[in-house]
């Protein structure tokens, strides 16, 4: 069981980010293309979730007390898979058949993955039932939090102004949504395809607690979090800005990085300037 | 546009399910009945989409006022909240009208409730002609989608008896179910001591040889009529009342239709993908040689006004149906 009993370890955190960046590497590698961009972006808030903030038993993932982490963007399944497999609630050799026909893991995470707490990916879904089980929880008298994990382009769905009015109307403190703002959605930035910003203030008018902060920064996560959990009686929006790709400059500098294609030799590219970024 | 006079009081038939001719009739029986449920069953929770008052889920909020959650007009986080709480344990009837459910929160219904079976119970009001309104209150079609999702449970109960009888039924049931409600003052003409619902199974409430009629919803009601009138005139019908759309009692439709092959299908849906559509595939599938009428809305959006002239103006009464019982007869 994972329970946080001291300061986090920042560095331990860092080091666990680099080694889920890996194993995005490999799955994209082994698929030939993919959500690599958001794997790598992501790592950082996951590793945060899965090695200093989630309480959660990789033994009994039915643990009725555990927190739980959903995932609405589906297609970031593959930095999920690779958190999934760090905390040992997967097989690590299953992620080499991410994609694969017949595969748990798919390239859009489904529920019936262990450790997958809801069907993302139909965006605008994971928020409205992040509040029901926050619902839930408080109603069980438990001390269980539900954190949810939805893009700047999910912003554009109405349901998610849905559901963070009833957060809001509900008063649900044990309710944490992530909105991870890369600025890359299918057909381009936000800015050009449906602006939303300013992303936080309107969360902040929706009633939320709401903090905006380098998603890429271990650190700044660790201490929003820290700030939302002291402030009580209002759910909490943490904006996180992140870099598609971050750690593999080829995949940085890539303008649509979306959905990357990538050729054969730019594999062995990837992996050492993730080594040499390190 | 009709040429008749409306009648008057239209949009206060927004109010009610009763039909017409119907002597008993029973308060909120799904209300009540989920009070019931509850009180066996603290997992039972509700919530409401701005309708509590007008899907008598009221009755449920006043009882458990702690188990009752407020959605507002949101009618995608009123279930993918519901799967929420389903997923915490809970086991969540939520309601709004089927036009809402079914045309608003459809994804939600497939992918947060229906692809990983979360115990949601989606109840909906104003299905078909129940009401005085037009095309955007009217649940014409909500059969027909829900019909297609898998794993879905789709049940449209006739009367006051088996509303409540349903609710009892898909409160102890594990899955996610779609459920038609009829609400206010009920019609009643099941007995409560005689009649069981049961999830997937229809009931043959009259027998005879010469016409097999097979309704849903309230059309079982006037099916029962019809099926009266008929026999004035020496037609013996067969009345099997298909509660639970999906899954389809394929059993006791395909006996019926291998023994009576003259069929009337009679449901408060458009006559597009509900249940004779349901029939029509079935008799493809076992190969039943049947001759087949449907009773039911036409492939249209319908006009505003008073619940009996819509019923006489779509062809939907007692009377069509026996109209319909003839002409397969000829």
């Amino acid at each position: 069981m994972s329970t946080l009993t001291s300061a986090p370890d920042v560095a331990a955190i860092r080091q666990r980010a680099h080694t889920m960046r890996r194993h995005v590497l490999h799955m994209a590698e082994i698929v030939g293309q993919g959500y690599v961009g958001q794997g790598l972006g992501i790592a950082d808030l996951l590793a945060v979730m899965y090695f200093s903030e989630l309480r959660f038993d990789p033994a009994n993932l039915k643990w009725a007390d555990r927190d739980r982490f959903t995932l609405s963007i589906g297609h970031y399944a593959i930095g999920l898979y690779a958190a999934l497999a760090e905390a040992g609630i997967i097989p690590l050799g299953e992620l080499d058949t991410y994609g694969a026909d017949g595969s748990r893991l798919e390239m859009s995470a489904p529920e019936t993955t262990p450790g997958v707490e809801l069907t993302g990916g139909s965006l605008g879904h994971g928020l409205t039932q992040a509040v029901g089980m926050a619902l839930g929880l408080r109603l069980d008298g438990k001390s269980a939090r539900v954190f949810n994990l939805l893009s700047d382009g999910e912003c554009q769905e109405g349901s998610t102004w849905e559901a963070a009015m009833a957060g809001a109307h509900h008063k649900l403190d044990n309710l944490f949504a992530f909105i991870d703002c890369n600025n890359q959605q299918a057909d381009g930035a936000p800015s050009r395809v449906m602006g939303i910003e300013p992303i936080d203030k309107k969360w902040e008018a929706f009633g939320w607690h709401t903090q905006r902060v380098n998603g890429n920064d271990p650190a700044a996560i660790l201490h929003a979090l820290a700030a939302a959990k002291a402030a009580p009686g209002r759910p909490h929006a943490i904006v996180l800005d992140t870099l598609m790709g971050r750690g593999v400059p080829l995949f940085e500098q890539r303008e649509k990085n979306h959905f990357i294609r990538v050729s054969p030799e730019e594999w062995t590219i990837a992996r050492s300037q993730l080594e040499e970024a390190k | 546009m009709s040429t008749t006079a409306p009648a008057k009081g239209v949009t206060g038939s927004i109010l009610t399910s009763a039909t017409e001719g119907s002597a008993n009739t029973a308060n909120a029986p799904f209300g009540h009945a989920l009070v019931r449920a509850a009180e066996k069953n603290p997992r039972i929770v509700g919530l409401t989409a701005d309708l509590g008052k007008y899907t008598d889920i009221h009755v449920f909020a006043e009882k458990f006022p702690t188990r009752f959650f407020q959605m507002g007009m949101a009618e995608q986080s009123l279930v993918g909240c519901a799967c929420g709480l389903a997923r915490t344990g809970f086991v969540p009837f939520a309601t709004t009208y089927a036009v809402f459910a079914t045309r608003r929160a459809y994804d939600f219904i497939a992918i947060g409730a229906a692809l990983g079976r979360a115990n949601v119970k989606i109840i909906a009001g104003l299905p078909g002609l129940t009401t005085g309104y037009g095309g955007t209150h009217q649940g014409i079609e909500d059969l027909a989608l829900m019909r297609s999702v898998p794993n879905l449970t789709v049940i449209d109960p006739c009367d006051a008896t088996e509303v409540a009888q349903a609710t009892t039924a898909i409160a102890e049931h594990d899955g996610p179910v779609y459920m038609r409600l009829l609400r206010g003052q009920v019609p009643v003409f099941l007995d409560e001591k005689t009649h069981r619902f049961e999830i997937g199974k229809a009931r043959l409430l009259l027998d005879g040889a010469d016409v097999a009629i097979i309704s849903t919803g309230l059309m079982t009601g006037r099916a029962l009529e019809a099926a009266k009138d008929l026999a004035a005139s020496g037609v013996r019908a067969a009345v099997l009342h298909v509660a639970t759309i999906k899954p389809f009692d394929t059993a006791a439709v395909g006996a019926l239709l291998a023994r009576v092959p003259r069929v009337v299908t009679a449901e408060n849906h458009v006559v597009t993908g509900g249940l004779g559509s349901a029939v029509a595939d079935l008799a493809v599938a076992e190969g039943l040689p049947i001759k087949l009428r449907k009773v039911g809305i036409p492939d249209c959006f319908c006009e505003s006004g008073s619940l009996p002239w819509l019923a006489k103006h779509y062809k939907m009464t007692a009377a069509d149906i026996a109209t319909s019982a003839h002409d397969v007869l000829k």
